[in-house]
């Protein structure tokens, strides 16, 4: 038998969410996080493992999942994750030149990772940080006020 | 005017805002110590109605009526949802509360899960907050650790487990009914009104669903009383029977073409222009505006000749806007092309309809199909009146649609076309001098 594609940790963070509400069901889209955060991705045997351990049908959790753009299921995301804004106030402030540089510097398009795993682009819709426009969230962290200049900068900063 | 002083804001630049033992200092929690100890939930409710608080997470329902139609004496659990999924573009004040004053936020959950009976509350939350997750919930930690969250609050018989629920990157999940399906684990596809979460909401019982500013306004209006909250904003309007006025103080977001864009703290009410000038210090470059978005995007645009508007309730739907909205404004110069702004938001509606309705899902993707071809130089003069029967078809209020999304979608639409005709009608000569046509998308909706 092949091991899990859900270890024994990804199963206890999940656990923790189950006092907190009254349904299983309740516990997909923090469980499905849970996954994401651990693989970069959630592929179609962890769906498979969630149901399971949620007591739903895996066709009930594909649901919930396939309606986030968010989930990835064919192939981990990088290392890191770049979300350029590409809402009003950001464009109004010069997001479209950046997303370019964006692509021009990694080498690819929104939706793609680097061919060496480090970087995932995508573009965001309004990131709540208009009043720093133009935003990038990367990972955790919020980059204010984006040039060409500071996102290079960024870019070099990342391992 | 001149003597407002902000409460929601007044702590967000203090150091270690965010930190219990900073709040307490403050004064944090004495409101809820003498709610739970010398007030009856009902009071604490009928306090709220009085105040005529209106919710500010963008459709400014009156929030004590709202709590008003829970079942009485229900055996529970009563649910409160906190709407933090903040996802209307050019609205960032909520991030603003929950990341320098987090605890201001928390103490009004506990008092608005207090006056409606609820035994749990959620904080629905946007993924794209990191910082916000991280600083709400250490401050509920503290809580927990210092016997304001749990069983028996301060030796009370009142008990409350306040839980973070992160979203997925969805617009969607911030409309109530999308929120409460996305909470369920279910994809958030909003649900047919009636039944209303008062009495089915979350997991079926009766739900509350509130904005973050709109509880952290509970904490001020128990805290200062109805009178001092009554005593700033808009009177009802006696030509509009329907109207209750609106009052108190509202975290206004300004974003865009501003010197400094920003948020800022002012009595409900108070003109567009004079939160452009004076607080965000004028439109950059020395420009001068040619449209503001009064409210995140879904209200559409003022046009410069409408800057006047009172920031109320009422007065941008008088200047042909959806509303108030979340009283985030996004302000656009004189060198901004309307075209674009058209193009920023039908790309936005359409990648966020949730796809249930045949009219969002279809007039979502059609206009923007439409404006792209506009924008691409293949635009037809007719093109422009397709698109204000089509906004005009869509939406909650004609009642082609479940949820208010579609209303959003057809506003920035409607007023883009209504009000900046001339300029759009120019860049369709200019561009397509020959009147070259397409046939796609073929879009008669009445003609055919
Ligand atoms: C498409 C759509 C998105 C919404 N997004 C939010 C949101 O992110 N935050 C919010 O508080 N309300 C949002 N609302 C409004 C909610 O449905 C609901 O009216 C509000 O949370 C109620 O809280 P309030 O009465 O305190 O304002 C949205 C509505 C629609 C139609
Ligand atoms: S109006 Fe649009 S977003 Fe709202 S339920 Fe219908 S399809 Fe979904
Ligand atoms: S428009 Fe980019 S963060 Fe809001």
């Amino acid at each position: 038998m092949t091991a899990p594609v859900l270890n024994d940790e990804i199963r206890r963070e999940i656990g923790d969410f189950f006092p907190r509400y009254p349904t299983r069901r309740a516990v997909v889209l923090p469980a499905l996080h849970v996954v994401r955060e651990h693989l970069g991705y959630v592929p179609p045997a962890a769906v498979v493992e969630l149901a399971e351990l949620l007591g739903l049908a895996p066709a009930e959790i594909q649901d919930t999942l396939s309606f986030y753009g968010f989930f990835r299921q064919d192939e981990p995301e990088g290392r890191h994750r770049i979300w350029i804004c590409r809402s009003l106030s950001c464009a109004a402030r010069g997001a479209e030149p950046l997303v370019e540089h964006l692509c021009h510097r990694l080498g690819i398009r929104p939706g793609q990772t680097t061919a060496d795993g480090r970087v995932t682009l995508e573009v965001a819709e309004c990131l709540g940080a208009c009043d720093h426009a133009p935003a990038i969230l990367v990972d955790r962290k919020m980059y204010k006020n984006m040039t060409v200049e500071k996102i290079d900068e960024m870019l070099e900063a990342l391992e | 005017m001149t003597d407002f002083q902000p409460v929601l804001t007044a702590r967000v630049d203090k150091h270690d805002s965010h930190r219990l033992s900073v709040y307490a200092a403050d004064g944090g929690y004495r409101t809820l110590r003498h709610a739970l100890t010398k007030m009856t939930p009902a009071e604490v409710l009928d306090r709220v109605r009085a105040s005529g608080l209106r919710g500010r997470g963008g459709a400014g329902f009156p929030t004590g009526m709202k709590w008003s139609f829970l079942p009485k004496d229900h055996q529970g659990p009563v649910y409160l949802c906190v709407n933090a999924d903040e996802s209307e573009p050019g609205t960032f004040c909520n991030r603003v509360l929950m990341e320098h004053d987090p605890h201001q936020v928390i103490e009004g959950v506990i008092l608005s899960a207090y006056a409606t009976g609820a035994s749990t509350a959620y904080i629905y939350l946007r993924y794209e907050y990191p910082t916000s997750f991280e600083r709400l919930q250490a401050a509920l930690d503290e809580c927990y650790a210092a016997g304001y969250l749990g069983r028996n609050i301060l030796g009370s018989p009142f008990s409350l487990d306040i839980h973070l629920h992160r979203g997925a990157a969805a617009y969607i999940c911030g409309e109530e009914m999308g929120l409460i399906e996305s909470l369920e684990g279910r994809r958030a596809w909003p649900r047919i009104k009636p039944p209303f979460p008062a009495t089915k909401g979350l997991f079926g019982q009766p739900t509350v669903v509130n904005n973050i500013e709109t509880v952290a306004c509970v904490v001020h209006i128990l805290d200062r009383g109805v009178d001092w909250f009554r005593s700033m904003g808009t009177p009802p309007d006696p030509k509009n029977p329907s109207d209750p006025g609106s009052f108190g103080p509202k975290m206004y977001g300004i974003s865009g073409h501003v010197n400094r864009p920003g948020c800022y703290e002012a009595p409900l009410g108070i003109p567009c222009r004079e939160l452009i000038d004076r607080f965000a210090g004028g439109v950059w470059h020395g420009r001068r505006a040619k449209a503001v978005v009064p409210g995140g995007l879904s209200t559409g645009l003022l046009s410069a000749d409408e800057l006047d508007t009172p920031m109320d309730f009422s007065a941008p739907m008088r200047a042909g806007c959806l509303g108030l909205g979340t009283g985030c404004m996004m302000v656009l110069d004189e060198t901004y092309p309307i075209v674009d702004f058209l193009h920023n938001s039908c790309r936005f509606f359409n990648h966020e309809s949730c796809g249930q309705c045949t009219p969002c899902r279809e007039g979502t993707r059609w206009s923007l199909e439409l404006v792209e071809r506009i924008k691409a130089g293949r635009g037809r003069l007719a093109d422009l009146d397709i698109l204000l029967e089509m906004s005009d078809f869509l939406g909650i209020m004609p009642g082609s649609t479940i949820c208010g999304l579609a209303d959003g979608a057809a506003w920035p639409m409607k007023t883009a076309v209504r009000k900046f005709r001339g300029e759009l009608e120019e860049y369709i000569k200019k561009t397509n001098p020959t009147g070259y046509q397409e046939t796609r998308p073929v879009l008669f909706l009445n003609h055919a």
